[in-house]
């Protein structure tokens, strides 16, 4: 098989197959990591890939496990280019993707002009519980299990959960 | 010395100081692991570590491109190599390192951890603001990705500071204690090392006057709202943005480099 056969929409739905170490009820396209795809003249597959966070441990094994996907599939030349701007955020998360969240547990991001501002003290934000639908919740804590995510409660179900916060 | 050269190196030692800021400050941090005082907050000053030692490779990383095409190519590491994010911090001795003295300072109580963070978060906030703006695409993409961190960094440490200053009368004192402690060490964040005033008027990097004047408003801000004193003047030390380090940063060394030190070149 060469590049040439396929287009960026074959591509494109072979990386879904690539999910997320840290939250596997996504894949790279519902995040959003995925940025670009470059089929080079040369033969050669060149995906553009941005981190979430600076830290997320999760990038290295995510480039690692496109790699060996392409590989496996029959592409001889990968490339995987890690860009970081402009900087990645909430807002390109599929709505797909964000149905998943809620399914596997975690309440999906708020439209992102609701925080990342220095403001103090700031009111919660309103966050539905991915358990019972309740509007009752309240923030536990800014920082979660990974840092994607921060940890509320909710008020009527009481059970604890992850929130993927805006970013 | 062609200006390239002279060009180059300002910015190698450029990058590496807010490179080597993240680390330590990410390294320092991290020793909470498993010592918080709640859980939450334990997750939340580890998760601020991940934070800033990504934020570091990110710089290191480019501080390594910078250096490997550079034609003079200085001696910024041991061996002979290439040089990569990892030989940067995990092969450069003591007086290579050129972060503040700031962030090494031992972390002390959670009230001193606090403060420091919130003392350097602040700084980092109009730091990387002022950078997005950078002539030089890499560091305006960092400063922008970074910024966003930062940002839960500064709220964080800001609400601590007051929850803590306003807080009992033994909160108070220790957050007043930490200021005796940690406030001979802003005045060198705002002094410029020669490489800094360079890569600052090559348009690479924001003004240092301006980045300390909202500093300041931001940290009377919440001193005010925390019901702290604006603290006395002190005699500020500096040299660390030199290599010119207090005692602690070699003990630090000494457990973040052991392993590469030990195994040369050891993965897993």
């Amino acid at each position: 098989m060469t590049t040439r056969e396929i287009d960026k929409k074959t591509i494109y739905s072979y990386l879904e197959q690539v999910q997320d170490p840290e939250v596997p009820a996504l894949n790279v396209i519902d995040m959003g990591i995925v940025r670009d795809v470059f089929l080079h003249d040369d033969g050669s597959l060149e995906i553009i890939i941005t981190p979430t966070y600076s830290g997320c441990p999760a990038m290295d094994v995510i480039s690692m496990n496109i790699r060996i996907l392409l590989s496996t599939i029959g592409f001889k030349k990968i490339k995987i280019t890690q860009v970081l701007s402009p900087p990645w955020t909430t807002d390109w998360m599929s709505e797909e993707g964000k149905r998943k969240l809620r399914n596997y547990g975690i309440a999906p991001p708020n439209p992102k002009q609701q925080v990342c501002s220095e403001k103090l003290f700031a009111p919660n934000e309103a966050v539905q519980c991915p358990h019972c639908d309740s509007w009752h919740t309240h923030r536990v804590s800014e920082f979660g299990s990974t840092p994607c995510k921060s940890l509320y409660v909710c008020d009527d179900c009481k059970e604890p959960f992850d929130y993927f916060k805006c970013h | 010395m062609n200006i390239e050269h002279f060009v180059n190196t300002n910015l190698i030692d450029y990058t590496l100081y807010l490179a080597d800021n993240a680390l330590i400050l990410g390294h320092r941090n991290s020793e909470w692991c498993g010592h918080g005082p709640v859980l939450e907050q334990d997750i939340a000053i580890t998760n601020i570590s991940l934070d800033l030692i990504g934020q570091a490779r990110n710089i290191y990383q480019y501080a390594a491109k910078v250096i490997n095409e550079s034609s003079a190519s200085p001696s910024y590491c041991a061996g002979d190599g290439e040089v990569t994010e990892d030989t940067l911090a995990y092969l450069r001795d003591v007086r290579q390192f050129k972060n503040c003295l700031l962030v090494e300072q031992p972390n002390g109580d959670w009230g001193k951890t606090i403060l420091r963070q919130f003392l350097f978060s602040s700084y980092q906030f109009y730091l990387y603001g002022a950078m997005r703006s950078s002539k030089d695409e890499t560091l305006a993409a960092i400063a922008e990705k970074s910024l966003k961190e930062v940002t839960y960094h500064l709220r964080w440490s800001s609400e601590w500071v007051i929850r803590l200053g306003d807080g009992t009368r033994e909160s108070h004192e220790r957050i007043l204690n930490a200021i005796t402690e940690l406030w001979m060490y802003t005045g060198e964040l705002f002094l410029p090392a020669n490489y800094e005033s360079r890569v600052v008027s090559a348009g690479m990097a924001g003004d240092v006057a301006q980045v300390k004047s909202r500093w300041e408003e931001k940290v009377k801000e919440i001193f005010v709202e925390a019901t702290l004193p604006w603290p006395d003047e002190v005699f500020q030390q500096t040299g660390g943005k030199e290599g010119k380090h207090t005692e602690h940063l070699g003990y630090i060394l000494a457990e973040l480099q052991f392993m590469q030190r030990a195994y040369p070149g050891s993965e897993w």
